[in-house]
């Protein structure tokens, strides 16, 4: 695999009051890689994402994606410049259906910031089609028309990485994709994952350590919002440092 | 502030009940045929009206129609609670009164004038309010309206407490007289009319769908690269121009702009009218208007009581159809109206 950095962050830290949420992380992901964050409750994942997408501000620290400085980007720019991410608890479009749930995705790609309210809405169904090819790329052709909110847990999943994908972005950041769900669904995610991560890049956090296992091809671990080790997973797991994060100190 | 408290809670669910049409693949189907049908029925009450009712009394309605339409549009579809709509109502009433009356102006230029002022008064509130969320948003228009309610009161040439009276209605593009009450009522019902059709267009629009995206999951919309506070200010700034039509079209009717179109009591009234008809729908802040502007003047004989029985009304709207009256029908009939 080639040394060509994708995303690099450098001393990403997060401060809220006096409690350091995310302290000093340096993170580099490989372009084309699927790279997982993983560490026990609290160790900064979530805020490490918040922070890589800016939907928080880092109170220190550097983030470059793709050869350009992120650091002070607003959020909707940085899923503009390619770097979209996914929410732990899962973000569909609920009182949509299925394909408008895409559309609104492709109509950003597409149409762009336009504000065209004196278009009817008719003007979106020349991108029907695409929709409803990346619809039934995850998988959900057949619901094509039913409201989202109705969808199984991980049917919304799996919308949510069609509607991500509809950027056709760069990198995807998906938070916990596989939270919460049952076996056939966690089987069915993680090879849609697989075949997304084809010409993309993908980091994610994630419980699940047999999917991180399988998927992944490098892991940094996080404890107490520092990196506590990073490598591939059977360096990793191995490592007294993560067991004991994990697991706790053995009594002796 | 009961209003004002009460419309706030229903803020939350507002949001979930404009998005609550039942779940069809196009939105437009739907449009299509309910909605459709009951504009063509809309229209024609608008054009049977002035030879059964006193014209006056159905522009007034038509006025306060328009008013809380416009306002459900930032309400309803843009999930956006003001609490100062009075702002651009009365500043518009202000503006069209003043440019009739003291500038001669036509009564279409009035008009265009009035709903240009509300549209910049809706840019500034707006491009200040969107920063916050909620109740705060809400908090923020109330004030700015009070300022401006102030300033309405000191201002020479609102007239203070007097108003702006004697306005002449004046001639529509200086050839057709629209003086008396049923020759203005043409002008108002298209008007009206137009003013629906417009809002109707912008929420099938494909910023319609974007805002309705926003209204179902913002955080979402960010991370999708939408700069979604660009798009609430718009619907802000056409929600403030619509009240400002509705506002400006009062003033010719009644020939007449007061402090009470500027009062926060207005804003008030128009959240009640919205929450009565039903948010969220297209034809239901028409149905709440009806409802208040007929009770206040039908009622009126119990003269401060008035305010009661419009609590009772609201009371039992609350109780009766918590979706608002057209809000219920609508999901009776399985689509939107």
């Amino acid at each position: 695999m080639s040394d060509d950095i994708i995303l690099e962050a450098s001393g990403l830290s997060k401060r809220f009051g006096g409690f350091d949420a995310v302290g000093g992380v340096d993170i580099k992901v490989r372009r084309g890689s699927i790279h997982a964050l993983i560490g026990p409750n609290g160790a900064g994942k979530t805020t490490c994402f918040n922070l890589l997408t800016k939907f928080h501000q880092p109170t220190a620290g550097q983030i470059r994606f793709d050869g350009r400085d992120i650091t002070s980007l607003a959020p909707a720019d940085v899923a503009l410049a390619g770097l979209v991410r996914s929410f732990q608890i899962s973000a569909v479009f609920g009182e949509m259906s299925v394909l408008e749930n895409v559309r609104i995705a492709l109509q950003r790609r597409h149409r762009g910031s336009s504000f065209d309210f004196w278009r009817t809405e008719r003007t979106l169904r020349s991108l029907d089609g695409k929709a409803a090819h990346l619809i039934e790329a995850v998988g959900l052709a057949s619901h094509i028309s039913r409201r989202a909110g109705e969808l199984s847990y991980g049917r919304k999943r799996a919308l949510e990485i069609a509607t991500t994908l509809a950027l056709d972005p760069k990198m995807l950041l998906l938070d916990e994709p596989m939270a919460g769900m049952g076996h056939e669904d966690i089987d069915r995610t993680a090879e849609l994952i697989r075949t997304v991560s084809t010409d993309r890049t993908i980091l994610m956090v994630e419980h699940n350590l047999s999917v991180v296992s399988s998927l992944s091809d490098r892991i940094t671990v996080l404890s107490r919002g520092k990196v506590l080790a990073e490598g591939a997973y059977a360096d990793v797991s191995t490592d007294p440092r993560v067991v004991e994060a994990y697991i706790g100190v053995p009594h002796a | 502030m009961n209003a004002a408290t009460t419309a706030t809670n229903t803020v939350t669910s507002g949001r979930a009940l404009a998005g609550q049409a039942p779940g069809l693949l196009h939105e437009d189907a739907g449009e299509g045929r309910g909605q459709g049908i009951a504009l063509i029925a809309l229209a024609a009450a608008l054009v049977a009206a002035p030879f059964l009712v006193y014209p006056v009394f159905v522009m007034k309605l038509l006025c306060f129609a328009l008013f809380a339409c416009a306002f459900n549009l930032l309400l309803g579809f843009g999930g956006l609670l003001s609490i100062g709509h009075a702002l651009f109502f009365g500043f518009a009433s202000y503006t069209s009164a003043h440019a009739s009356k003291a500038w001669g102006l036509t009564p279409e230029l009035s008009i265009a004038a009035g709903t240009l002022v509300a549209a910049a008064l809706g840019l500034l509130v707006g491009s200040l309010a969107i920063r916050r969320q909620g109740i705060y948003l809400a908090m923020i228009t109330l004030a700015l309206a009070q300022m401006g309610y102030f300033v309405a009161l000191q201002a020479p040439f609102t007239g203070g407490e007097d108003g702006i009276q004697g306005v002449p209605r004046g001639a529509l593009l200086g050839v057709l007289d629209v003086s008396s009450d049923f020759s203005l009522y043409w002008l108002v019902a298209g008007l009206f009319m137009a003013g629906i059709l417009c809002m109707r267009r912008i929420v099938h629009s494909p910023f319609g769908q974007v805002l309705k995206a926003i209204r179902d999951n913002e955080p979402r919309m960010v991370s999708l690269g939408y700069k979604v506070d660009r798009y609430k200010l718009l619907v802000f700034v056409l929600s403030a121009a619509l009240s400002g039509l509705a506002g400006a079209m009062k003033a010719l009717v009644f020939q007449f702009a007061s402090l009470v179109d500027v009062y926060w009591t207005m804003s008030g009234e128009v959240i009640l009218m919205t929450l009565i008809g039903g948010v969220g729908t297209i034809l239901g802040p028409i149905v709440g208007a009806a409802v208040i502007v007929s009770a206040q003047s039908y009622l009126s004989s119990l003269g401060a009581w008035v305010v009661v029985a419009q609590g009772a009304i609201f009371v039992a709207c609350v109780v009766l159809f918590r979706k608002g009256i057209v809000g219920t029908l609508a999901d009776r009939l399985g689509r939107p109206l």
